[in-house]
């Protein structure tokens, strides 16, 4: 892969080369890793501790030579990065034995650019960049420390429509109750034999639904003529509600309820028996009679 | 009511950061929704007017030293908590989720990226000294640097710049706000007249000569100094 690195031994001997072998695993090996021949330079540079312009050059290409020997010594794979800087390095170190009026102008350069020069630029320039990544650095863990505010998510959705009001036995008991009550004069004087069955509603309920996607609950009842009527439609809505074919709701609280054909999707969850525990078997033999 | 207040208000309730853009645009919905006379006053309000009462705002917090302050990442306003909070608050919800850190080699590519976009991958090699294949492609993953185009050098080599994501993940403003940004933008270091051998060994020119060198560095354009890094090489 790509990526060349160095692993450098340094030891705490003086001069590690007098070192006998067997007595190495007594001394404190401090593994360096090099994430190139520049940043192996710039460490050499600092262990001058000398501007990094002031730095004899002489002197840290034999100490990179050496870590490479090094290097070398501990079988490591040399990156070819390494070896062009060792190369460079003589190159600055032979350069500099001759004197200036024999120095080689390479062909087609007018003046060539100092070879200490160049590498000291690119030196600067690396260590200017290694900085700016110990700063990166620092952000990145004093990330993890910053908690940004999330407030939880608003109870009503914030895209969508409003969702409506589910509607409890009570409302509609009480819905029914106001209908009835227009009926309670009347009762006492007329009696009728039971015009209507619950299967008959339910079929007109579904035709009236068909016509109109939306009914208001006082709608079902415009026709009703007795109080019976009112009672055999009610319990055809409440079928019709237990068998999923209709849902009701409200536009919000406290309005009107409002009748619907159930929307596809809801035919699993909305389940308004687990809110209406009404047993409606007996729905067709009940007579308004009964239910007073 | 101020335009500030009213920022504060929505900023504190906001579930995910926001721009001066997204404000303004609330600003417009909420005045043909309400009656409310402020609300209508502040329907054309510029992204200037908001950005500036952001900045307003955020002085006001740093100078309360609250526990919390209002910053601005990626061109998004947030409230943050201070840091010295953080284990109080890592107890409350858990360790933030961020994916793990980066190396060393990824650092300082991505410092090269950031400061130098656009730039091509020979360009960062040439300043780190190594190749930078696998590092790139962490970065290239991790979604913090994107192809941006094409060099018009030799061969068209694919140019890399640092995404939104990259100062979310360091929670920057913009690229104005990292360190130094001038300095190492462009460095172009500048040759002095002569060096000057301190000593007959191999020392250098003497450091005032070269500090000179480096006040003069010029911010020039990456094309100017790609071609004066060709001519050096």
């Amino acid at each position: 892969m790509g990526v060349a690195k160095g692993v450098v031994l340094a030891f705490n001997a003086r001069d590690s080369r007098t070192v006998p072998a067997r007595a190495m695993s007594e001394y404190k090996l401090k593994f360096e890793i090099f994430e190139g021949p520049l940043d192996l330079l710039l460490h050499l540079v600092k262990k001058e501790e000398v501007d990094i312009h002031q730095v004899n050059l002489t002197k840290i290409t034999t100490q990179f030579i050496e870590y490479i020997d090094l290097m070398r010594v501990f079988d490591l794979d040399i990156a070819g990065e390494f070896l062009v800087m060792a190369s460079t390095l003589m190159y600055i170190k032979s350069r500099e034995l001759l004197p200036v009026e024999q120095q080689v102008v390479a062909e087609g350069e007018e003046e060539e650019e100092d070879p200490r020069w160049e590498l000291i630029r690119r030196l600067v320039e690396y260590k200017k960049f290694k900085d700016a990544a110990a700063q990166l650095q620092e952000r990145e863990s004093a990330q993890e420390h910053i908690y940004p505010r999330l407030p939880g998510k608003p109870e009503f959705a914030a895209d969508g429509p409003v969702p409506r009001a589910p509607v409890s036995v009570f409302d509609l008991v009480n819905a029914v109750n106001s209908i009835l009550k227009r009926f309670t004069t009347q009762e006492a004087r007329d009696v009728y034999e039971d015009k209507w069955t619950v299967g008959e509603k339910i079929e007109s309920i579904l035709t009236l639904i068909q016509t109109r996607p939306v009914l208001k609950f006082s709608e079902l009842f415009v026709t009703a003529t007795t109080r019976g009527e009112v009672i055999v439609t009610f319990l055809a809505m409440l079928e019709l509600i237990r068998l999923r074919q209709m849902v009701i709701d409200q536009p919000e609280p406290f309005a009107e309820i409002e009748i619907r054909i159930a929307p596809p999707e809801t035919l699993a969850e909305s389940a308004p028996d687990a809110s209406m525990p009404i047993a409606m078997e007996n729905a067709e033999n009940i007579s308004p009679a009964a239910t007073n | 009511m101020e335009l500030k207040n009213i920022l504060e208000a929505v900023l504190f309730s906001a579930q995910k950061p926001m721009s001066p853009k997204e404000l303004q645009e609330l600003f417009a919905l909420t005045a043909e929704q309400t009656e409310e006379e402020i609300a209508r006053a502040l329907k054309k309000t510029k992204q200037e007017a908001i950005a500036t009462a952001l900045e307003e705002l955020a002085g006001e917090h740093e100078r309360a030293a609250r526990s919390y302050r209002l910053v601005c990442v990626a061109g998004s306003w947030q409230f943050v908590s201070q840091p010295e909070f953080a284990p109080w608050i890592r107890t409350l919800v858990g360790q933030k989720q961020r994916p793990t850190r980066l190396s060393q080699p990824a650092l300082e590519t991505l410092a090269i990226i950031a400061y130098r976009q656009p730039i091509t991958r020979a360009e960062i090699e040439q300043i780190r000294g190594v190749a930078v294949d696998g590092v790139m492609q962490t970065l290239l993953e991790r979604d913090l640097v994107e192809q941006s185009g094409k060099a018009e050098v030799v061969g068209r080599p694919s140019l890399y710049s640092t995404t939104p994501e990259f100062l979310e993940y360091f929670g920057l403003r913009s690229l104005e706000e990292m360190p130094a940004a001038d300095e190492l933008r462009r460095i172009t270091v500048q040759k002095p007249e002569s060096l000057v051998t301190a000593e007959p060994g191999l020392a250098t020119a003497p450091p005032e000569v070269l500090a000179e060198a480096d006040i003069n560095q010029l911010t020039a354009s990456p094309a100017v100094a790609a071609s004066e890094r060709e001519n050096k090489g």
